[in-house]
């Protein structure tokens, strides 16, 4: 069964059956997790109705963090054991990861208006999350940049391997600079612990982008193996 | 002759032939060092030749510059050696690929890298630097600009196979460098603040210490996906 997945041909008779069923999950999950989120769960006392906007903005930032390493977890398998399906996931998985930072950000800007009074601070959690996007950049370039799509999926893997011993430091680095040069820093969800009633719509919503995301780059990984379906028998019977 | 030995001749070798080719073709590795000054002096003719205001700006405008001039050397470390055939021959000796990116770095970096550091201060003295944050700039640069150099190696291999991997180079490789501009310039504020650069030029050391361990590999492992 398992290894019927590490072939092409198996992996994609395997997303075709599953993606529809994961992104259908998610769209109930997500329904489900917003109705608890906007409608059931409480007015917060210092932030009112804005602070509701966390129900995407959290599994967002979650799921920033997971889709790379998910991405650079694809990107060691097809470096260690060149296993193509490996490539093609990694490959699948970079653009689903972005477009989750990039919501992040944007939520997050949108959340920052009304509550700290501007769109954005160079604040060090900010900045480590734009340039996680930076990284996801360079991993998609440097991926469609290569004629062969397997070479480029495999520079792309040494590039995300590289980001992944960077993402720490830079955070760290960061951190520290931010402390070093800005006054007040802002901290949120600073507040005692979070309610049930809060907490049970929220980790609904990262449950239901995390069954997203999985469909979506199995989405992706169809539409990848059908771009090159020929390289990929050729590889097969190689 | 031992491996190890070999290496080591193959080592110096590498170095001594990078470094005269630099030599030979000195204008070309002087590009860099122009680019710094250029940049550090587009500031004063943008934002104004106020002294507080440059001398707020200096530690970031320096590095800033040492950043985007390291970046753009950065696309000549392979290409050459590429397009003459040079590599493939360097990847297909028994020695380990790690060590010829090392040498290939180590004389890019005495090229490029050191002018970079011996113009910082001349610059951090036109931008009205305070002389106590010199040794932090300097001490920062030393430290900084092999990292640079090392990361940088990593992304020029993964591009040297492209057609047009030199504008992709700064895609890759601006990101990694964040930590490098931070812990770098945070020096510099430091010691013109008054305060100890130490912990700065500390985490610095440690990212320099890290970049030699890995970036070779990893820039190996690049080399062998662009070349193969």
């Amino acid at each position: 069964m398992v290894a019927h997945l590490l072939t092409p041909q198996g992996l994609d008779g395997f997303a075709a059956r599953w993606a529809p069923r994961l992104l259908w999950t998610a769209g109930l999950m997500i329904a489900a997790g917003l109705y608890g989120g906007l409608v059931l769960a409480p007015v917060d006392e210092e932030q009112g109705e804005a602070y509701r906007i966390i129900y995407v903005h959290v599994p967002a930032a979650w799921l920033s963090l997971y889709g790379y390493m998910a991405m650079a977890a694809a990107g060691a398998v097809a470096l260690i054991w060149r296993i193509r399906v490996a490539e093609v996931l990694l490959g699948a998985a970079a653009p689903v990861g972005a477009a989750f930072t990039a919501l992040a950000l944007a939520t997050g800007a949108i959340w920052g208006k009304p509550m700290w009074g501007t769109w954005w601070v160079w604040d060090a959690r900010l900045t480590s999350e734009l340039i996680l996007l930076f990284l996801y950049i360079g991993v998609m370039a440097l991926r469609s940049a290569a004629e062969d799509p397997r070479a480029g999926a495999r520079a792309a893997a040494i590039l995300a391997l590289a980001g992944v011993v960077n993402v720490p430091i830079i955070h760290f680095s960061v951190e520290w600079w931010n402390t070093l040069h800005q006054g007040p820093t802002v901290t949120r969800l600073a507040a005692p612990a979070i309610h049930p009633a809060m907490l049970v719509p929220l980790l609904l919503m990262a449950a239901a982008f995390m069954v997203y995301h999985a469909g979506a780059v199995l989405l992706r990984v169809r539409c990848l193996l059908a771009v090159e379906p020929a390289a990929a028998l050729a590889e097969e019977r190689a | 002759m031992s491996v190890e030995a070999s290496a080591g001749s193959a080592f110096a070798a590498l170095v001594r032939r990078d470094l005269l080719l630099a030599w030979r073709r000195r204008g070309d590795r002087l590009v860099p060092l122009a680019f710094f000054v250029m940049v550090a002096a587009l500031f004063p003719l943008g934002i104004g030749p106020e002294r507080a205001v440059l001398s707020g700006i200096a530690p970031g405008v320096v590095w800033a510059g040492a950043v985007l001039a390291t970046l753009l050397g950065m696309d000549a470390l392979f290409r050459s050696d590429l397009e003459d055939g040079t590599l493939e021959q360097l990847l297909l000796s028994p020695l380990p690929a790690p060590v010829l990116v090392l040498a290939k770095v180590l004389a890019h970096w005495l090229a490029t890298g050191l002018p970079l550091v011996l113009a910082g201060p001349v610059l951090g003295a036109a931008l009205h630097l305070p002389a106590a944050a010199q040794p932090a700039l300097v001490g920062g640069l030393l430290l900084g600009t092999p990292a640079l150099s090392l990361v940088g190696a990593v992304g020029a291999a993964l591009t040297v196979g492209l057609r047009r991997g030199g504008m992709l180079l700064p895609v890759l490789l601006l990101p990694l460098y964040v930590p490098v501009l931070a812990f770098g310039a945070g020096a510099v504020a430091a010691a013109a603040s008054g305060l100890s650069a130490a912990g700065h030029l500390y985490a610095l050391g440690a990212v320099l210490a890290l970049a030699v361990t890995l970036a070779p590999v990893g820039a190996a492992a690049g080399l062998r996906v662009s070349v193969a």
